[in-house]
């Protein structure tokens, strides 16, 4: 699975690369663009990935799959889906900057559910609220979220259903 | 470290995306039926990779361009739920079954949450 996974994102990286020199020469001032865009994000993404590394490290150094099972495995009840729920909102950053630790949680056993969970919660934008409340109303904004966080919840309870848990490392 | 491609690929592919998409004219594909209007505004904002902030600047546009509240807020919900660009990476980190049952399942809660929030506000006044 892991020799699969690390083939498949070198193929991944590859293949937008043949993108971006299909771009260059057809359209070398677009890619040059598309270049000084490419630095803008990954300036802002390298402090997220910072907090990623630094999240995984310690996941691997302190959370054992038994504690990981306790805190967001299949019996951890109400307390999981609140703290999937809050660690989803209060995540910031690209979403696939956080697919990995999800990943590496799943495999300790964390439910699927709470995956899902997180990632649908992250729709909700807390630092962007205001915002949002000024486009369309500080009533559409609160019951957009109270849906936004019902719907995860659902959502992860569908997803349990009808994706499979990988299998828990020993 | 087997995260490094798919993250070094996500931002080059996001950039290149954000290129060549163009965000003008938009306006111009909404108003012909109002549940295709729902339906092209959840597309939309699962093709997306900007920015959610963009995503709400653009929400505001076209909702001052008269397209529907509904079709707004489906754009604004898969925008930051629904992620066709992000799809190869959460499919080789977190498996293809769970990211392509994921973002459709997203994708189908959008509409429903789209709906059911004009329909609460309306209900409010």
């Amino acid at each position: 699975m892991h020799g699969k996974r690390k083939l498949g994102g070198w193929l991944f990286l590859a293949l937008v690369l043949a993108a971006y020199g299909a771009t260059v020469l057809v359209d070398p001032g677009r890619a040059r663009a598309t270049f000084a865009d490419f630095l803008a994000m990954f300036g802002k993404v390298v402090p997220v990935l910072a907090l990623v590394f630094v999240l995984m490290f310690l996941v691997e150094l302190f959370l054992s799959p038994e504690r990981v099972e306790g805190w967001l495995g299949r019996g951890s009840g109400l307390r999981g889906w609140l703290l999937a729920l809050a660690a989803g909102v209060l995540s910031t950053g690209p979403v696939y900057t956080w697919y990995a630790l999800l990943a590496e949680l799943r495999e300790k056993g964390m439910r699927t559910a709470l995956v899902a969970v997180v990632l649908y919660a992250r729709a909700i934008k807390l630092p962007l609220a205001p915002l949002l409340a000024h486009y369309f109303g500080l009533r559409y904004m609160l019951v957009l979220s109270l849906f936004i966080a019902v719907f995860s919840i659902a959502n992860g309870l569908a997803m349990e259903r009808l994706a499979r848990e990988p299998e828990s490392k020993p | 470290m087997h995260m490094l491609p798919i993250l070094l690929g996500m931002l080059l592919l996001t950039s290149l995306l954000l290129t060549l998409l163009p965000r003008e004219g938009l306006h111009a594909l909404f108003g012909r039926h109002e549940t295709l209007d729902v339906l092209l505004g959840a597309v939309i904002g699962s093709v997306a990779a900007g920015h959610p902030l963009a995503g709400y600047i653009l929400g505001g546009e076209l909702l001052a361009g008269g397209v529907s509240l509904i079709a707004v807020t489906a754009l604004i919900v898969t925008w930051v739920s629904v992620g066709v660009v992000q799809l190869p990476a959460e499919a080789l980190l977190l498996g293809r079954r769970f990211a392509l049952t994921r973002n459709l399942l997203c994708f189908v809660s959008a509409i429903a949450i789209a709906y059911l929030t004009v329909g609460v506000l309306r209900l409010l006044g």
